[in-house]
């Protein structure tokens, strides 16, 4: 099915879940609390439709087809 | 004797029940590479960078965050680009979840050409984002009537500019500063404006607990030493004003006695 990701059309299996889409983005394998399996910070949040998702759902957020999300990290700034 | 660098340790800045041994708050943005940033931040001593939400892009992944958990440094996200309540709540929503912290530097500005705050917007993501739950560092104008609000809100720091952001035009008003300290609760950051090592002194003398700054160093010729310059111009600062200040006078007064003096013919 079809999303939008930070904008772009996006491309992820019918069963996809927040955590299945952000463990494909970032490379990271994810647990079912929306950690990083590495022990390491993931430092990422999710916006699906302009509402945020706790990284402790990720796992049981499946995802629409339409659904527009936004993957958010850290970046230099004032 | 209480020497110097006693007097140092035994001050330790305090946000939020959070104790930083530095009074130098540094934002990464305007570094040309991420080396550099680092080799900036570490010369700086500083505790605690704000750092800004933007999409995530592979290319540049986790890089910036990996090295402030790297280097023991504490991250202050911000809400730079927004211009409304509504935008800056969501943004602050989105950098707890990224960041594992419900520490905020709250910006609303009014427009890119001045990027100055916007009182209105200001007041109104204070309100609901301490409702929330968060900490927020509210980033002001020099406005002691506004500040008093925010810290009424439930600001946990109020952060009052020196001149508007990158500008580097110093402290334009001392004396409102001074009156914001004068009449906080909660710990007052200098932040925005400042162009070198005197005006963060100044900003300390002026009684702010601490100032925050990011282009001053990140764009300086030489980042490294002027983060550096800047550690030391902040500790000399709050030195000064711990050690009070002589009063200013109207005509000169001699530091030698009078008395005994030579007699020549």
């Amino acid at each position: 099915m079809n999303i939008k990701l930070n904008g772009a059309h996006h491309t992820v299996a019918d069963d996809a879940s927040v955590s299945t889409l952000v463990s494909s983005i970032t490379g990271r394998v994810l647990d079912h609390k929306g950690q990083a399996a590495d022990g390491g910070k993931l430092g990422v949040a999710v916006a699906r439709n302009s509402e945020v998702v706790p990284r402790s759902q990720w796992s049981t957020t499946t995802l629409a087809d339409g659904d527009e999300l936004e993957l958010v990290t850290a970046v230099q700034g004032g | 004797m209480t020497t110097a660098s006693t007097e140092i340790r035994t001050d330790a800045l305090v946000i939020d029940g959070v104790e930083f041994g530095s009074r130098l708050i540094m934002g990464t943005g305007g570094a040309p590479s991420l080396d550099g940033l680092g080799a900036a931040l570490l010369a700086s001593g500083t505790e605690l960078t704000t750092v800004a939400m933007r999409r995530y892009s592979p290319a540049e992944a986790g890089s910036l965050f990996q090295l402030l958990v790297d280097n023991d440094i504490r991250v202050l996200p911000n809400t730079a680009g927004c211009f409304t309540a509504k935008d800056a709540v969501m943004t602050a929503e989105l950098a707890r979840e990224a960041l594992e912290t419900d520490w905020v530097k709250l910006e609303v500005i009014a427009d890119e050409h001045t990027l100055l705050p916007d009182a209105v917007e200001l007041v109104d993501a204070t309100e609901q984002l301490v409702n929330r739950g968060f900490k927020v560092f509210a980033y002001t104008n020099d406005d002691p009537v506004l500040a008093l609000r925010l810290e009424n809100l439930g600001a946990t720091a109020v952060m009052p500019l020196g001149s508007p952001i990158g500008t580097g035009l110093g402290i334009l008003n001392p004396h409102n500063i001074e009156l914001i300290v004068s009449r906080a609760s909660v710990p007052v950051v200098l932040d925005a404006g400042i162009g070198t090592a005197s005006d963060a002194a100044l900003a300390m003398e002026l009684g702010c607990d601490a100032v925050l700054l990011a282009t001053a160093v990140t764009r300086a010729q030489n980042p490294v030493q002027m983060g550096e310059a800047f550690k030391h111009a902040v500790i000399a600062g709050r030195l000064a004003k711990r050690a009070g200040r002589i009063p200013r006078r109207e005509h000169a007064l001699a530091s030698s006695a009078m008395e005994g003096r030579a007699e020549f013919l």
